[in-house]
């Protein structure tokens, strides 16, 4: 039997599906109905000085007909009083006394920290969340990712939470930093319970055309906004790999966000360690009812594969990440072309012998046009299989017999790598690469 | 049965003739050119006979460079309005569509053509360039898809041109021989005021050419003479009665269709002779038209039709009933049309052979003969050398496109025996270089 109810550093809710803090969690009815359709916990909207937004408000990058494949914002943290706010805290959780609310918070001075800390739990929050990542406008305040990327100031205002607060406090952080450990390891040592990550990415989104000022258009006029949206999800993924991965910053639960809207994206951000992950531009794009084909899908998956609680199987694809340098370089696969499936749309073919190792050849046969492997030119680098567009057609096939196994890290070891600009010992060599003079047509 | 009422009013029939390959909306461009793959060396581009760029034109509609994309389509194609619309698509491009292969609906390339198209031409944007004057003269004889694409070409090399037309509408059997739910008059009128406002042919209405006099003018006058006369009116079938009220041609059917719309009054029961896709379009217009009872005869077996599968599917689903393996053998009735007298047939060794034996009547009150139009035979005897086959049809230079007399040079249906607007808009195009080419080298 599934249990999908979690214990987030404390924090207890039905499932670990929580609305990330944003416009979806601006108000108790948002909040009330997201818990309705099925959402286990909800991050309030950042709460602090309320702030004066401008319209408009969001841009998106949208792919081919694919609406919001990446979304940006710069709208800032609330702009209702606080007042209303508890308010409406105090009124959610006394309809769902056992889903989670956490407060995101975002001041400047340990006053108004200590004081926002004590009015949000009076009103009955399950847990803080200290919001280190805003990328636009709060950040020029000296708030926001501004504190995200200055690991010592981080650590000193998550001491100063951790003194002021009773309940749980997690810390969520920028990814517009060159390593996520250094802040993820600033806030362990500040003592947070937690971490999120991550917050969006400074990011414009378009340029208009006509007007040449960037999306979203402000009276002509525009500023780099956060971006998120499917289009962040493997960047996410990895800082979440990278904090999980690390001795200390792994001692504490983290709760992943980024680009989620599936179930299949919500088992990754767990097989990669995350114990509660977080939504907003799904539910932005689709509505709170998204959830139900999350929750469908990962009861259906912890079926199949016998897992009762989403801790059976958290973080179990941690020991396959590893370094490049721990690959193995006897591993060989090739491209195989199913001739059933096979439209003849040549995509693989024009992609290999353009964009990577021409190994594809075109048909000799007038009555189709299915192109075949040249094995012996194949690296097995996937572009062929990535391209076509058939369900299953073109697969990666295993062609050394396991035997040898070697990696950089060993050849480094022995003494044998290239060393020279010439070294026989390149990859490369004994590749098929054509003439450059083939390219010329005649 | 067919059960289209009868159309009383102009609403009324463009209800009853919708049109087959609507106008899309920018949304449904958006989203269907989305689908596209680009596929390299597309089979589309292969299979249209003017070769058009189609995965690039696709993807300039997906990134909203839509006078990009009749631009592309132009270039290939001087009717690509026209042909996006009355183009056998399924059979061609759409055929050609690699989604076919795994049972995927191909890409709507014949509608995505004239969302382009159509777009361009009611901006009437100019996108179009006239070739620096060469001070050479060139005649057409013939206004309709081969006359007009060789006048475009030949304008954008900088001759000038003047195109005989004997009627006085321009485009030829687009306007007056394709069924009405294919494309309107304005649709394909529209298109060349477009091309002919930026390029400036001159098309002298209501002139034919039928002497030995106006050619010996025209090739004294003009350096090169383009032959896109297309074919005759319906040829005759040689039968008892043919000539009785009631009995009509179907590319004469289809012209009074296309100009009098409602008001052109259609009979209860009606008779298609014939096997293409003309008798196809006639029995389906007949349907739409509220006509009863539809019969399409045709001499020998359905495998045999000349009829794309897709035009059989649409008469019948219009209503229209078929008989195989039956000839005419007379029309009768007392004055006017009031049946026609079939022979059944039969394939015996390869031949099919009339049964006399084997007669009967079918009632009806119009007969409509799409038995393919008459050749311009007579007319070729007016010029010197000039070289036919035996079905009196122009023989050219595969390549130039030049008659066996180096004035003259043909295109279209007089080439070909009737085919495409497609076939005939490339070889105008291709006509006119081979002109082109014999007056530079």
């Amino acid at each position: 039997m599934v249990d999908l109810s979690i214990n987030f550093a404390g924090i207890k809710a039905p499932n670990p599906f929580w609305l990330a803090s944003a416009p979806p969690t601006n108000s108790g009815y948002q909040i009330m109905k997201a818990f309705e359709a099925g959402w286990g916990g909800a991050v309030w909207k950042t709460l602090g000085i309320p702030v004066v937004n401008v319209s408009s408000r969001y841009g998106s990058v949208n792919y081919r007909d694919t609406r919001m494949m990446g979304f940006n914002n710069i709208e800032l943290i609330t702009d209702r009083p606080l007042a209303d706010n508890l308010r409406e805290i105090e009124e959610v959780k006394k309809y769902f006394p056992n889903h989670a609310v956490i407060a995101s918070l975002m001041v400047e001075t340990r006053k108004e920290w200590i004081q926002i800390i004590k009015d949000v739990e009076n009103a009955g929050v399950d847990g803080i969340e200290l919001n280190f990542g805003c990328p636009h406008g709060m950040c020029e305040r000296g708030m926001g990712s501004a504190v995200g990327q200055e690991p010592e100031v981080l650590k000193t205002i998550v001491e100063w939470a951790k003194d002021a607060a009773k309940v749980p406090v997690i810390t969520k952080l920028t990814p517009n930093i060159s390593h996520i450990t250094d802040p993820g390891l600033a806030a362990y040592q500040g003592g947070t319970d937690a971490i999120s990550l991550i917050n969006t990415i400074k990011s414009i989104v378009g340029i208009d055309l006509d007007t040449y000022a960037p999306y979203p258009i402000v009276d002509g006029k525009g500023t780099n906004g956060g971006y998120c949206g499917p289009a962040v999800k493997p960047i996410a993924m990895n800082m979440l790999k990278d904090l999980a991965q690390h001795p200390e910053i792994s001692k504490i639960p983290l709760s992943g966000i980024g680009g989620i809207e599936t179930w299949r994206d919500v088992v990754e951000f767990i097989l990669l360690g995350a114990t509660s992950i977080q939504v907003c531009t799904a539910v932005m794009h689709y509505g709170f009812g998204i959830v139900r084909e999350m929750d469908a899908g990962l009861r259906a998956f912890m079926d199949t594969k016998g897992y009762h609680t989403i801790y059976d199987f958290a973080g179990l694809a941690l020991p396959n990440v590893t370094e490049w340098k721990h690959l193995d370089l006897k591993y060989k696969v090739i491209a195989a072309i199913n001739p059933d499936k096979c439209i003849g749309c040549d995509l693989c073919y024009i992609a290999c012998d353009d964009g990577a190792h021409q190994a594809i050849a075109r048909s000799i046969d007038l009555k189709n046009r299915i192109p075949s492997i040249i094995e012996e030119n194949c690296v097995g680098c996937n572009l062929c299989s990535l391209v076509c567009p058939v369900e299953n057609c073109i697969t990666m096939l295993r062609k050394d017999d396991g035997t040898a196994h070697v990696t950089w890290a060993e050849r480094t070891n022995a003494d044998d790598i290239p060393t020279s600009f010439n070294d026989n010992r390149a990859g490369g060599i004994g590749h098929f690469v054509p003439k450059p003079t083939d390219a010329l047509k005649r | 049965m067919a059960e289209y009422n009868r159309p009383t009013s102009e609403a009324e029939f463009q209800n009853n003739f919708k049109q087959k390959k609507p106008l899309m909306n920018p949304t449904e461009a958006f989203y269907e050119s989305a689908r596209c793959l680009f596929c390299y060396d597309a089979p589309c581009i292969k299979a249209c006979p003017t070769h058009i760029d189609i995965p690039l034109f696709i993807k300039q509609i997906q990134t909203k460079n839509t006078e990009g994309a009749a631009q592309t389509i132009f270039n290939a194609n001087w009717l690509g309005n026209t042909c996006g619309l009355v183009c056998p698509t399924g059979v061609l491009c759409e055929g050609a569509c690699v989604f076919n292969h795994q049972n995927i609906m191909p890409i709507q390339i014949g509608r995505l053509q004239n969302f382009a198209t159509h777009k361009v031409i009611d901006s009437g944007k100019e996108i179009f360039k006239v070739g620096k004057p060469n001070n050479k003269k060139m005649a057409i004889i013939g206004a309709g898809p081969a006359g007009i694409a060789c006048a475009c070409e030949l304008r954008s090399l900088g001759y000038q041109v003047c195109i005989f037309e004997a009627k006085n509408k321009a485009s030829g059997l687009a306007v007056h021989g394709i069924a009405p739910y294919k494309i309107s008059n304005e649709e394909v009128l529209n298109e060349i005021s477009y091309l002919q406002n930026q390029l400036g042919f001159e098309i002298r209405y209501n002139t034919p050419i039928n002497s030995k006099e106006q050619l010996q003018d025209l090739e004294k006058n003009y350096d090169a003479i383009f032959l896109g006369l297309g074919l005759g009116k319906t040829g005759a079938l040689e039968i008892e009665g043919e000539n009785k009220k009631g009995v009509i041609g179907a590319v004469e059917f289809i012209e009074e269709l296309r100009s009098k719309h409602h008001h052109l009054k259609v009979p209860n029961k009606v008779v298609v002779l014939g096997g293409g896709n003309t008798a196809m379009d006639a029995a389906s217009e007949a349907a739409k038209m509220g006509a009863k009872k539809i019969v399409l005869a045709y001499r020998n077996s359905k495998e045999k039709m000349k009829a794309y599968k897709f035009e059989y599917d649409f008469a019948i689903s219009a209503g229209v009933d078929s008989l195989f393996n039956l000839v005419p053998i007379g029309i009768v009735g007392k004055g006017k049309v009031e049946g026609v007298k079939f022979a059944k047939t039969e394939l015996i060794e390869g031949k099919l052979q009339t049964k006399n034996n084997d007669v009967f009547v079918v009632q009806c009150d119009l007969v409509i003969k799409a038995t393919g139009q008459a050749k311009q035979g007579a007319f070729y005897q007016l010029i010197d050398h000039l070289k036919c086959d035996n079905q009196s049809r122009l023989l050219i230079n595969k390549e130039t496109f030049q008659t066996s007399n180096p004035k003259y040079f043909a295109g279209g249906d007089a080439v070909n025996g009737g085919a495409e607007v497609v076939n005939a808009a490339y070889d105008g195009k291709m006509a006119a270089l081979g002109m082109h080419q014999w007056l530079t080298k």
